[in-house]
């Protein structure tokens, strides 16, 4: 079999990302260790909207939301003491299923413009209870105690080593991933998308599928959140503000929605694109409004359309 | 904190005060989507311009009154440009695609001001002729800028009611949210018909931010603290009904401001005072997201959903 562009593409950027901390380390640049650590945990909070929203066609303008409440259940359990890893990884995750189940409920009785809004209202009541939430920094947020424990080898707070973890998990979940919209669940759900009447009329109720969806999208979205926390060593209610909802919701259409990889490319894309921007100019964001409209309005299909080639239609 | 039957009658006032705010917000967005079908999270930059207009404007003519109208002409002009350059790409557009491109407006409109008139947030005052107290009752002093905002509310909410229904205009406006295809082929300009549209739903807007710029604080991202309780509002009252819009803010505009007020001492009468103080702002500030919940929850489509839609 020929090797395709797609699979070239797709060997050439794990290998990337695989060597990034031993090149740092040879050409004395830390800081890049840092960048796509941070790419990659953004990566995986766009790879989970994009379950929902590319495959889905659930427009959820609220994924912020599970960020904050994952990294919410890493600081307040070391606020107390509390710092092993898997309980406070295992928290954040269902803390964040959980409220995307409440949330997923209640919005999925609507839809379109209806449901974009509730999404975006009910981000915004966490991202307010956040503030309220004197005992743990409020509007100021909190610093973290320290990074989550898991004993052994596996030790968060040496830079290379946390890397590898965040690198191991978006494999471990684009592959998850992978499976979950090839199986007969993510059929129904693309089903769903492209014409829900359809779907109905042959006989499946697309709503329960729609939910689960929402639910895995949520928790992923959780694991995403603690991971921001450990990166940052700092958590605040901004994690919840609605631009970070936009922002996520940007990385997955740059990159390209309804792919696999597409999400991965759009989060390393909008960050790099930031940190050129804003070492630019102080005002960046009147740069990259307009950058926003444009990539909507002419470049819909996504960087990972350009990459795999035009015939991809399916990352 | 005592609660008095003053103190009630005053911060309904104020809840219907806010009411009147989201109202004027209100109705431009619900107009625009109830017949481009557009949903514009640019609208609450609208909002923004208009209170940076009026201050500046203010400031210039060292007349309130004349600042915040011309700042109305103004923020229509921009709302017009914007529906020229930005917003007339997006009519056969997805919700998608509109509500990005119109984040990637926020983004803009944010940033311009903060360069034009700075980050930080500008406190202006009432003018001298409204800033005082009239008696609202025997012993209970009401601020007369806030009743002025109430009384302009309901103006224009008649006007408005007049417009679409009395008027040729408003006659193409509901021709246009039941069925736009035919009254384009009926041989109306259509596109001038949303680009009026548009552009009135954004004077409107602004002239709940030059009203809001004595009040609250004028300051970038002003328009999108605004517009997401004005989604509320809209989903509470039914997507593209004017008569929702009006419903659903004063609904929302009492629950905050209500909830804001009362919900402390009141748990401190069933819970601990300590447990209250926490929970109290931390319940009032989810209060009126809660009550959208709970409407959806029994009406999927709104309190007074538009007809002529599915």
């Amino acid at each position: 079999m020929a090797l395709s562009r797609r699979t070239i593409a797709l060997a050439a950027g794990a290998l990337v990302l695989a060597l990034v901390p031993p090149i740092a380390a040879l050409t004395n640049q830390p800081f890049y260790v840092d960048l796509v650590r941070r790419m990659m945990i953004f990566a995986i909070a766009a790879a989970s909207l994009d379950l929902i929203l590319g495959y889905g066609g659930m427009v959820s303008f609220g994924h912020a939301a599970y960020l904050g409440i994952g990294a919410y259940a890493v600081g307040i359990p070391a606020f107390y003491g509390v710092e092993n890893g898997w309980l406070q990884w295992g928290l954040a995750i269902t803390a964040a299923a959980l409220a995307a189940a409440v949330i997923g409920a209640i919005s999925l009785r609507t839809s379109g413009v209806s449901f974009i809004m509730i999404t975006l209202a009910f981000a915004q009541m966490l991202y307010y209870l956040g503030i309220s939430l004197e005992t743990y920094g409020g509007d100021n947020g909190m610093r973290l105690a320290g990074r989550s424990r898991f004993g052994g080898p596996i030790d968060l707070r040496d830079p290379a080593v946390f890397y590898y973890v965040v690198l191991a998990i978006l494999a471990v979940l684009l592959a998850l991933g992978r499976r979950l919209v090839d199986s007969r669940f993510g059929m129904v759900i693309r089903a769903a998308k492209s014409n829900e009447a359809r779907a109905r009329a042959i006989g499946l109720s697309p709503v329960p599928y729609k939910l689960t969806a929402f639910v895995i999208a949520g928790g992923a979205g959780g694991l995403a959140g603690a991971l921001l926390a450990n990166q940052t060593e700092y958590l605040t209610p901004d994690f919840m503000h609605w631009t970070r909802s936009g922002e996520i919701m940007f990385m997955v259409i740059l990159g390209g929605m309804g792919t696999l990889f597409g999400p991965v490319i759009g989060a390393v894309a909008l960050l790099l694109l930031e940190d050129v921007l804003s070492a630019l100019t102080a005002h960046w964001q009147i740069i990259l409004g307009p950058i926003l409209i444009l990539v909507v309005l002419f470049a819909k299909r996504g960087l990972f359309g350009l990459v795999a080639g035009a015939e991809t239609r399916d990352g | 904190m005592s609660i008095t039957l003053g103190l009630v009658l005053e911060q309904t006032l104020n809840g219907l005060q806010y009411g009147v705010m989201l109202f004027l917000m209100a109705a431009g967005l619900t107009l625009v989507f109830g017949i481009m079908n557009v949903i514009n999270l640019a609208h609450g930059s609208f909002y923004m311009v208009g209170a940076y207009l009026a201050t500046a404007l203010t400031e210039k003519t060292g007349s309130f009154v004349l600042g915040v109208a011309l700042a109305l002409p103004a923020t229509l002009l921009v709302g017009v440009l914007v529906e020229i350059v930005a917003l007339r790409t997006l009519y056969e557009r997805d919700h998608l695609d509109q509500v990005l491109a119109t984040f990637g407006l926020i983004l803009f409109f944010n940033e311009l001001v903060a360069i034009v008139w700075g980050r930080a947030a500008i406190f202006t005052s009432v003018p001298q002729f409204l800033s005082g107290h009239f008696r609202l009752l025997p012993g209970l002093p009401y601020p007369t800028y806030r009743a002025v905002i109430i009384l302009v509310g309901v103006v224009v909410a008649v006007l408005l009611w007049a417009l679409v229904t009395r008027t040729r205009l408003g006659m193409r406006i509901r021709a246009g949210a039941s069925n736009r295809t035919m009254i384009a082929a009926l041989g109306v300009d259509i596109r001038l018909l949303y680009t009026l549209v548009f552009g009135l739903g954004a004077a409107l807007a602004g002239l709940a931010g030059a009203m809001a710029g004595p009040v609250y604080s004028v300051q970038p991202g002003m328009g999108e603290a605004i517009l997401i309780q004005v989604f509320v509002v809209i989903v509470i009252g039914g997507i593209g009904s004017i008569r929702g819009a009006i419903v659903g803010a004063i609904v929302v505009g009492m629950a905050d401001t209500l909830g804001r007020a009362f919900l402390k001492p009141l748990l401190a009468t069933m819970i601990s005072p300590p447990a209250a103080d926490k929970a109290g702002p931390a319940l009032a500030s989810m209060s009126i997201y809660l009550l959208m919940a709970a409407v959806l929850f029994f009406r999927p489509e709104g309190l007074f959903p538009a007809r002529g839609r599915s």
